[in-house]
């Protein structure tokens, strides 16, 4: 098995004639926290929506565990009015629905909040167990494998122990407060048993000790669930202090990488993102 | 581990009370009169029809969040299915007069014996009923293919229309020999003859609302199982949030394609049992108005609630077929004559009703919550005043 887990190379995304995501190259290796940051807009998430099948690349491939998952190519229209680079390097249609790449090993979470807000805490990680089970709609319905619902519930249940849930397990998912929101997302994405979890903004909204509290909490899963994180951030802090490497985007485009310190001091990054420190501290 | 046990004991009140309400329409049916009664019984009888069509649809609108509007034209599927098959083939000249005869020359009670016996009536309507349902679930597979990639309002149009179609075609005098084209299909067995009658032909036990509130309940119950289980779950996922659902890994085509063809075999088992209460089968009568009825029903008893759409199909056709009847009829109370009671009058005041229930009750009456989890509540509420 190849080092990287995760490897976009060339993907570009064209909206009618506006260029989202233009030519990105990345790498996630196994194990790795890796941050995308950049100015609103840069076109974060949309690379992430390419990813997990939201969206189809206009050019590009997405590698999982080494095999080529997602792979596409300008046709039609597009052939013409294509403005990204490598046209032609790609030749294959490779596009599978969201929930096949999840089965694949690969869960997000939202930038907004996507629970199943009118069902139970509960449910909302058991509804993420349905994937694996091997029941066809007869069992189910007429409970002919118990002893697979059964283990659904139990795992469940495990995890929502493991995650400081247990006690809400019955309430509506809608009704919790944001942070426990936030975190019965991440623990619905953990039910689906991934290898890549992808964090779309994960502190959003937070505040300094919820942003250190999920810090910790990103760093106990990873250790616990062997998991490689790649994730959309905003807060600084955060993002510094848990990333192993950073991709910086602006307007679609690659325009820095490498550890934190090394982008902290990159002069591209602070002139389109990072900017100056406060001139009131000098 | 707590859920389970609660489920359980929902499950197990649930089971007494079905059984009770069986033992009870039995009774009912053979202490009362059915010749002055006639009333209670249709709206009994009709009231588990459309209990469990309104719970198939509440499958597939409530639970699956498919604004779907095809229900009558499932319902007709089912129907003419259960007529076709069932019609004795002795009386089958005299039915299809009009086309010299049926094309389709067996029936199913005939092949076990006829439906005068007792395997031959109760197997011959059994696998007709459930050849009804599966007739109605392979045609929604096939309309499902294109119709299921629309979302809310398209779907609806798109099934209202497949609706329209399929009642036009089965009026078509082409197909005559099968269908017997806009005329009614009858003689086959209804819920009357589930009546156990002595030789001289006298009625000894009626059971003819016992059944029709059998199938419904059966129906029902494996509704309910299958919304309880993992499937529903990933059902209600889908209703909830399609992208987080995909996201979860729910196969969304798969998934939409199963809860439209369980929605619509049901709907057709429905269309079935509603021939046997009208003891005939005729197109005509499942018009999109039906539809609406149905829609209704599930909207006032509440979306997403099964316990609801069965109070409220009970309700609904109580008001409409019974309850009200007195408002069409002209009434003088000694020489006063009272204004407004004439022929036509009850719709408008059962109109006027369903928009104070809807103006008060804005989730039906039930909400999304079921009959059991009022009584948890009540429950809950005593506990903590404790």
């Amino acid at each position: 098995m190849s080092e990287n887990i995760l490897r976009m190379e060339d993907v570009t995304m064209q909206f009618g004639g506006v260029v989202a995501v233009n030519n990105l190259s990345l790498e996630v290796n196994q194990g790795e926290i890796v941050a995308l940051i950049g100015p609103n807009g840069a076109g974060k998430t949309t690379a992430f929506n390419c990813i997990t099948g939201v969206y189809e690349p206009t050019n590009g491939r997405v590698s999982f565990q080494g095999e080529a998952m997602v792979e596409n190519y300008p046709q039609g229209k597009m052939a013409k009015s294509y403005a990204g680079e490598n046209q032609g390097k790609y030749t294959q249609k490779l596009a599978p629905t969201p929930d096949a790449i999840t089965r694949r090993g690969i869960a997000r979470t939202f930038q907004n909040i996507r629970l199943f807000s009118a069902l139970s805490v509960f449910d909302n990680v058991l509804i993420a167990k349905h994937m694996r089970a091997k029941q066809n709609f007869l069992s189910a319905t007429f409970r002919l494998n118990k002893a697979e619902e059964k283990r659904m519930r139990e795992e469940s249940m495990a995890l929502l122990e493991e995650q400081g849930l247990a006690h809400l397990k019955d309430e509506v998912a809608g009704s919790l407060p944001y942070g426990l929101q936030r975190r019965l997302e991440i623990a619905r994405a953990l039910a689906t048993s991934p290898k890549l979890l992808l964090l779309d903004e994960p502190a959003a909204g937070m505040n300094p000790q919820e942003t250190q509290e999920l810090t910790d909490f990103i760093k106990q899963i990873r250790k616990e669930y062997d998991l490689t994180v790649f994730m959309i951030e905003h807060h600084m802090d955060l993002v510094m202090q848990i990333s192993d490497r950073i991709y910086v985007l602006d307007f679609g485009r690659l325009i820095a990488q490498g550890t934190p310190a090394e982008v902290q001091s990159n002069q591209r990054v602070i002139d389109a993102y990072l900017g100056v420190a406060d001139d009131a501290e000098n | 581990m707590l859920q389970q046990t609660k489920s359980k004991k929902g499950t197990f009140l649930a089971l007494i009370l079905t059984a009770a309400l069986l033992v009870l329409t039995i009774v009912l049916e053979n202490t009362l009169d059915p010749n002055t009664n006639i009333m209670l019984f249709t709206t009994l009888k009709k009231g588990a029809v459309y209990a469990l069509v309104a719970v198939s649809m509440n499958l597939l609108n409530g639970f699956t969040g498919l604004f779907s509007l095809g229900q009558a034209g499932f319902m007709l599927l089912g129907a003419y299915t259960y007529a076709i098959l069932t019609i004795p083939v002795a009386d089958r000249a005299s039915v299809y007069y009009i086309y010299n005869g049926s094309a389709v020359n067996f029936s199913l009670p005939d092949l076990f014996g006829g439906a005068d016996t007792v395997p031959g009536l109760i197997l011959g309507v059994l696998i007709a009923l459930i050849l009804a349902g599966c007739v109605a679930a392979a045609v929604a597979w096939l309309i499902g293919l294109p119709v299921l990639r629309l979302k809310s309002d398209y779907l609806a149009i798109a099934t209202l229309g497949f609706g329209e179609i399929v009642r036009a075609i089965f009026q078509w005098d082409a197909l005559g020999p099968v269908t017997n084209g806009a005329n009614a299909l009858k003689n086959f067995p209804t819920f009357s003859s589930f009546n156990i009658t002595n030789e001289s032909g006298q009625v000894v036990l009626r059971l003819s609302t016992f059944v029709a509130f059998l199938i419904a309940a059966v129906c029902i119950a494996i509704i309910v199982m299958l919304i309880n289980s993992s499937y529903g779950r990933a059902f209600k996922a889908i209703r909830e949030d399609e992208i987080a659902a995909e996201a979860m890994g729910i196969n969304l085509a798969k998934h939409k394609r199963l809860s439209f063809c369980i929605s619509s075999f049901f709907a057709g088992v429905g269309g079935a049992m509603f021939a046997m209460f009208a003891n005939q089968a005729q197109a005509k009568t499942f018009t999109t108005a039906m539809t609406y009825e149905i829609l209704l029903i599930v909207v006032i008893g509440g979306i997403g609630s099964v316990s609801g759409s069965c109070i409220a199909s009970f309700l609904y056709v109580a008001a409409s077929e019974w309850w009200l009847r007195f408002l069409d009829a002209e009434t003088t109370i000694g020489t006063f004559k009272v204004p407004f009671l004439r022929n036509g009058f009850r719709m408008v005041v059962f109109s006027i009703i369903i928009m104070i229930v809807v103006l008060f009750f804005r989730r039906g009456l039930m909400g999304d919550k079921e009959l059991f989890d009022l009584f948890r509540a009540r429950r809950k509420k005593k506990e903590a005043a404790k």
